[in-house]
């Protein structure tokens, strides 16, 4: 379970997160919306303690994100984040970009790794691309190979941060399908999107950021529906 | 026309001074490479102010003539007492002055390293360490390897300074040949034909490699 309690984070003297409070249960999926800049992307990189925080407490599973004693390495390997930007590691192919973690992480030998990497890889459809470098694949493939690279660390948690925002359209489909995918085998998630027919079809709930606050939240039909707030109507409105 | 003087015994002269400016630059290259990543390291991951001492004195090392670097501190270590050798001053020296310059190409190389990529390995559990040997530094190599290249030559010409701390490397010893058989044009020649041949190897091996890794870009 993700406990977000009050939260606040500031970039100098920008307060991108005024108080988030949110809890993530386990096996279930949030999808985060909302407009730039309302902090929905931050919000990802404090969970797993990429990005210090200024005020709150974030707790997965017990364990205090923020807390100087709490083994961040240790902690991310249970929480798995693909980034809006594509972020292969170029030197490496395919098959080794998904190992490197679990080799020099977990400690497995090549072959455990390969099994794992190989089993993940097909998984998001990308078997047949084991031995090629990332600078050959498409967007959508390098984004796949992100999700299979977190995969590999079998994750307690995925976090999603726009990871479709920067492909072609035509290749945003192949992307949420391995998202939904993911949803439908019980993974929980915290995805910020734009795709506003993927966050109604996925999501469990749905929580609308606004100034760098929890505006709304509900589950897809409450917020697609019948939102009781106008601003979460007029985002939606422009959003569709 | 080719009636020359040099023997055989010469050219093992020349030979032999070339084998002591090919231990100078393997040296200097070597340990030079090493101090050069740890302090292009430092340098990309703390704060300009954090690491303003380290910049001044590798600053003083590329902006001193390596002449003047030289002699003082072969006249500084003698009044130390330090005892050491020239070839040791040799190879001190210009281990730090390629560190130096070394310094500045790993921290390029790394600044070019996009912090996303950085963060993405830190995401998968990945230590400090982790990272920086198995994402950062690989391919911050990529980007470094043709600076790389270009600083490795350039030092194995400059170690032709050291003969002025007495040392007889590979031109000292074709001054001295010249001196005795009053031939300079043939043995500039082929001293210069030998510097190449230590050189080109350098170069092709680099442009291999970054064809290699170009194939996967």
């Amino acid at each position: 379970m993700i406990e977000i309690e009050n939260v606040r984070k500031s970039f100098g003297a920008l307060e991108v997160l005024k108080g988030v409070s949110m809890t993530v249960e386990k096996g279930e999926v949030v999808t985060v919306i909302g407009g730039s800049g309302s902090g929905k992307s931050t919000l990802l990189t404090c969970i797993n303690g990429l990005e210090a925080i200024q005020g709150g407490k974030i707790t997965v599973d017990g364990t205090v994100v923020h807390d100087p004693r709490t083994d961040l390495n240790k902690l991310r390997q249970k929480i798995g984040i693909v980034f809006q930007q594509f972020n292969a590691f170029p030197h490496l192919t395919v098959l080794e970009n998904v190992t490197l973690a679990p080799r020099k992480v977990l400690g497995m030998s090549r072959e455990a790794a390969d099994e794992i990497a190989v089993k993940q890889l097909s998984h998001v459809g990308l078997a047949d691309k084991l031995s090629v470098y990332p600078s050959r694949l498409s967007g959508g493939q390098q984004q796949r190979m992100a999700i299979a690279r977190a995969l590999a660390m079998s994750p307690d948690y995925m976090l999603f941060d726009e990871v479709t925002s920067a492909l072609d359209p035509q290749l945003v489909g192949e992307v949420l399908d391995t998202l939904r995918l993911l949803a439908s085998e019980g993974m929980t998630m915290i995805c910020v999107t734009h795709e506003m027919r993927f966050a109604r079809e996925v999501s469990d709930r749905v929580a609308f950021f606004r100034e760098g606050l929890i505006h709304e939240i509900g589950t897809p039909a409450q917020i697609f529906e019948a939102p009781e707030k106008p601003e979460t109507a007029a985002f939606l409105k422009v959003a569709h | 026309m080719f009636d020359t003087a040099l023997t055989l015994k010469d050219l093992m002269f020349l030979a032999k001074g070339a084998g002591i400016t090919l231990a100078i630059t393997a040296i200097a290259v070597l340990f030079g490479t090493a101090l050069g990543v740890v302090f292009g390291t430092i340098k990309a991951q703390v704060s300009a102010l954090a690491a303003a001492p380290l910049t001044f004195v590798l600053d003083i090392l590329r902006s001193v003539p390596l002449l003047i670097q030289l002699i003082l501190a072969n006249a500084f270590q003698s009044i130390a007492g330090f005892g050491w050798s020239p070839f040791t001053v040799a190879c001190v020296m210009l281990s730090l002055y390629t560190s130096a310059y070394c310094t500045e190409i790993v921290r390029g190389g790394i600044d070019a390293v996009p912090a996303v990529t950085r963060r993405a390995a830190r995401s998968l559990g990945m230590s400090w360490g982790q990272d920086m040997a198995n994402v950062t530094l690989p391919m911050a190599m990529r980007v470094a390897l043709p600076g790389w290249i270009g600083l490795a030559l350039g030092v194995m010409k400059d170690t032709a300074l050291v003969l002025w701390l007495g040392i007889i490397e590979l031109l000292r010893s074709s001054q001295i040949l010249v001196t005795r058989l009053q031939e300079p044009l043939f043995i500039l020649l082929i001293t210069g034909a030998i510097y190449f041949l230590i050189s080109f190897p350098i170069a092709r091996m680099g442009g291999r490699l970054e064809a290699r890794w170009r194939e996967n870009d």
